[in-house]
């Protein structure tokens, strides 16, 4: 089973969870991706705006997934991104991976979210309280991150 | 070709996209971000900084060096960051 969404709705994770349950599966690790308020008092984040490559994402996703899926034995394997104006609080990013053994569950998760960071057309802005707006610059520990599994 | 813009490089170009017929000598990736860089003060500034620019052709990731002939999408844009 393999899951790849690029929406605007919020997602509910426990129905995602419970999507990659059955009895084959040992376990399923995940992770998820919250909007941060920022760590500048003077400059809170209001909003995050993202925007994506529409068509290019799910591809570079979906070959994510795959990639994730030809490494370990996985039972299942979900990613979902959001896309739009998002509030502080708001989860953005979500990925899963079900497995027999927790080993393997918990290595796709780590690839799986290092591997977007730099894989996958998605930008994003900040909107700060004072109405300014700024396009966030990209981190090199991300391609550090993502390099370390050699995608 | 249909050229693409993402993030501050669309919002200094002035586009999302355009519909260009590029000259045979640009061959590259590099090229033909010199070449559009010349195109108006907007594309200047959006790549004025070769550095800051990514690139993809037909919706694959493409480095400086690839050729660009036969491409029937070029998009440019800055390091992604997602997740």
């Amino acid at each position: 089973m393999r899951r790849v969404l690029v929406q605007a709705q919020a997602f509910d994770p426990g129905a995602e969870l419970a999507r990659l349950g059955d009895a084959a599966t040992g376990g399923i690790a995940s992770f998820i991706g919250i909007v941060r308020v920022g760590h500048s008092e003077a400059r809170r984040v209001r909003a995050l705006v993202l925007e994506h490559y529409p068509g290019m994402t799910e591809k570079a996703l979906e070959k994510l997934a795959e990639e994730a899926q030809a490494r370990w034995v996985l039972t299942g394997c979900t990613v979902i991104h959001r896309m739009g104006r998002l509030l502080p609080g708001e989860a953005i990013v979500f990925v899963a991976a079900a497995s027999a053994h927790r080993g393997a569950a918990l290595q796709a998760v780590g690839f799986l979210i290092d591997g977007l960071k730099t894989n996958a057309p998605f930008w994003k802005a900040e909107e700060f309280e004072d109405g300014t707006r700024e396009w966030v610059a990209a981190r090199a520990e991300d391609e550090d991150a993502a390099s370390a599994w050699k995608v | 070709m249909k050229i693409l813009y993402f993030a501050w490089l669309r919002e200094k170009v002035g586009v999302a996209q355009e519909e260009l017929t590029v000259p045979a000598q640009v061959r590259t990736v590099g090229d033909l971000a010199l070449w559009l860089g010349q195109r108006s003060a907007g594309h200047a500034a959006a790549f004025a900084n070769a550095k800051l620019v990514r690139c993809a052709i037909n919706q694959e990731f493409a480095g400086v060096e690839t050729p660009i002939a036969g491409a029937a999408e070029i998009a440019f844009f800055p390091p992604v960051t997602g997740g």
